[in-house]
């Protein structure tokens, strides 16, 4: 009966050949670590974004003089408000933490590298989109953060010159932050937004299973027909859409071993996220900005204005540079060299394990870079501070420009043939 | 080069832990949300002393009573002093721009004061206010430098007058108030009125976030499920992993 279920769908959508190329019979390096989780949490948080985001719309009021209050509601009147509002404002946080650290995996294992390009390219997108996402959603809650912080990062397009004026006012909708803003973002935070970061994460997963995974080796499970011997071939079953163009080594079926180990991660991650959802939330003012429980008032600065952690390096770039227009180049190049990697980093092996002592030197010098980037960001202006931000923004764009000098004619070490353990 | 950024580094300390805040130390709230008792007398003094001109306009009496152990028809009688109903918000009749003419500024809403200030602050400010002719209400505030609003605990405090010392700063000797001493002519002890600050400040808390407790017991729960679930997964994983290595 249920085969003949199987067997009717079967003849109308292609349902078993898709599961078996791309989750039951997708070969997979079987030598992903701890860094190859980032990538399915990141699925996970973006589901839970899509829900709670659901049901968050349906007490939200998108208007400037009901978006607070209609918070206050959420948090206080509908059933279990609270926790919606905490697992999709943790949720925002999370998606950033992992997003980044599964950056990091892309960059130590040189993942961008050919022929994953087009993946990279993808996922820059991806987070392009949920950058704009993640502003818009934050403009929502209509509290003095939201409010100024939207502020500062839309006069920004001012400093272009010649359209500048007209298309800060194209954005804002008005002649300053006001309800209209809010009704456009809130539109394009629910509906334009996560329709777009959907459809690249598909574009995303197509792309990956075109190329197939990268692994902490960063060598090729994928060789050229008839290069291995029949005993070392891979002894589980993949789909014929792989084994008919190539031979592979080292490979396991994506399920059950990968969705088995998948939910460890999931879980894992879940207790950390679900620790921060009912006990901090606030995160000390990391993930809720103190100031943002005050309504937005138009009449009112805050002493300091700033914008979540997850811009602070970008916004840290912006304000090293003393001229507004430069400032706002800077920035935009440090988002934009970072897509421009698989082209800068001219080196054939890819993994950190047999690359260069300077690259891997250069990788530890960008985490600490991209750290004090973000603490100074997140900190009242100091002179020292206004240097050290001048210091890490040259030495963000060094890694790029050490990377591409000395990735054309790098020592490397030898490369395995098969994947280690 | 190297040199240069960590003496910078280090120079920098002071002024992280000053950066925050106000010129002087904040006193420890040290609340206790479970305390219902501490709950239900700082809900007591609120709506007595506070309620005449801040609101809490997003949060409703009827949630209030419940949450802090008040029965409804009591709360009704001791504590609904407009006449409203229970399950109204709690809100005053004062008039937004009459306010802020007469204090300088509209008194803020307070629904959610303890998570925009925190609450040592709160605490710190309901001990810090001061004799002083110069302002409008004759008093003042250490953390609230020129506060607009009066001192309306004082006949529970009394009214206390300012310590001062001198400081250097930027070459000039300036006389700053560093904290407040009491005049021994309010209704309650000093003990008492550290208890008094520190109920209102915890049932300031509490309107802050009324699911916070619920919100932990919940929590717990989860994460005990989860912490479960992780090692049954973990063993999963492990038992179909066997074929692979």
């Amino acid at each position: 009966m249920f085969g003949k279920i199987i067997g009717w769908i079967d003849d109308r959508i292609p349902m078993t050949r898709v599961w078996n190329m791309h989750i039951a019979q997708y070969p997979a390096p079987k030598n992903f670590n701890f860094w190859y989780f980032f990538g399915s949490l990141a699925m996970l948080v973006l589901v839970n974004q899509i829900v709670t985001g659901i049901w968050l719309t349906m007490n939200f009021v998108p208007s400037a003089e009901g978006a607070f209050a209609s918070v206050e509601y959420i948090m206080r009147d509908v059933e279990y408000g609270w926790l919606l509002r905490y697992l999709h404002s943790t949720g925002a946080s999370a998606f950033f933490i992992v997003v980044y650290l599964h950056m990091f995996r892309g960059m130590i294992y040189g993942s961008y590298q050919k022929p994953r390009e087009l993946l990279w390219l993808f996922g820059m997108f991806i987070f392009l989109a949920l950058m704009a996402e993640a502003f818009m959603g934050y403009l929502l809650p209509w509290g003095q953060m939201s409010f100024w912080g939207a502020q500062v990062i839309i006069s920004l397009f001012g400093a272009i010159p010649v359209i500048g004026d007209d298309l800060t006012l194209w954005i804002r909708g008005d002649y300053v932050i006001s309800g209209a803003t809010l009704n456009r973002f809130f539109a394009l935070h629910v509906i334009a937004l996560p329709l777009v970061i959907v459809i690249l994460v598909f574009l995303h997963i197509v792309a990956l299973h075109e190329v197939g995974s990268n692994n902490p080796d960063g060598v090729e499970i994928k060789r050229k027909k008839g290069t291995v011997a029949e005993e070392d071939k891979s002894k589980f079953k993949f789909h014929e859409y792989y084994t008919n163009k190539k031979d592979i080594v080292d490979a396991i079926p994506f399920h059950p071993y990968y969705t088995v180990k998948d939910i460890v991660g999931v879980v894992g991650f879940l207790i950390l996220f679900c620790w921060v959802v009912f006990f901090m939330p606030a995160m000390n003012g990391f993930f809720l900005e103190a100031p943002n429980f005050e309504a937005a008032n138009p009449l009112k600065t805050p002493e300091h204005i700033f914008p979540v952690w997850y811009f602070t390096p970008f916004y840290a770039i912006l304000r090293a540079i003393p001229n507004k227009l430069m400032g706002v180049v800077a920035m935009g190049a440090s988002i934009v060299v970072l897509a421009l990697l698989p082209w800068i980093d001219r080196g054939s092996v890819r993994s950190i394990r047999y690359r260069c002592g300077l690259h891997k030197l250069n990788i530890a010098q960008f985490v600490v870079t991209f750290v004090i980037l973000g603490w100074v960001g997140a900190t009242p202006q100091t002179d020292f501070k206004t240097l050290l931000s001048q210091i890490t923004t040259v030495t963000y764009f060094m890694f790029f420009v050490l990377l591409f000098v000395y990735s054309k004619n790098e020592k490397t070490k030898p490369l395995p043939t098969r994947l280690t353990k | 080069m190297m040199k240069k950024l960590i003496i910078g580094l280090f120079a920098l300390l002071p002024s992280l832990t000053m950066a925050a805040g106000p010129s002087v130390p904040l006193m420890d709230a040290n609340i206790d949300l479970k305390d219902n008792a501490s709950l239900q007398r700082g809900a007591k003094l609120f709506m007595n002393y506070c309620l005449g001109c801040h609101q809490m306009q997003y949060q409703r009496y009827e949630r209030t009573f419940r949450d802090i152990g008040i029965p409804t028809e009591i709360g009704q009688e001791q504590l609904i002093f407009d006449g409203s109903k229970v399950g109204s918000h709690i809100k005053n009749a004062i008039d937004k721009d009459d306010a802020a003419k007469w204090f300088g500024a509209a008194p803020p809403d307070l629904t959610l004061v303890a998570r925009v200030r925190g609450t040592d602050w709160i605490y710190t400010y309901l001990k810090s206010f001061y004799k002083d002719e110069s302002r409008p209400f004759g008093v003042n505030n250490v953390v609230f430098p020129s506060v607009g609003m009066p001192h309306v605990l004082q006949e529970l405090q009394g009214l206390p007058t300012p310590i001062t010392e001198e400081v250097e700063e930027h070459g000039h000797t300036v006389t700053k108030v560093v904290g407040v001493e009491t005049d021994g002519s309010g209704e309650m002890s000093v003990d008492e009125y550290d208890r008094a600050a520190r109920d209102l400040t915890n049932f300031l808390a509490y309107v802050g976030e009324p699911s916070r407790l619920e919100s932990e017991a919940l929590g717990l729960k989860v994460i005990g499920f989860l912490v479960i679930l992780f090692i049954l997964a973990f063993m999963l994983k492990k038992e179909y992993w066997r074929d692979v290595h």
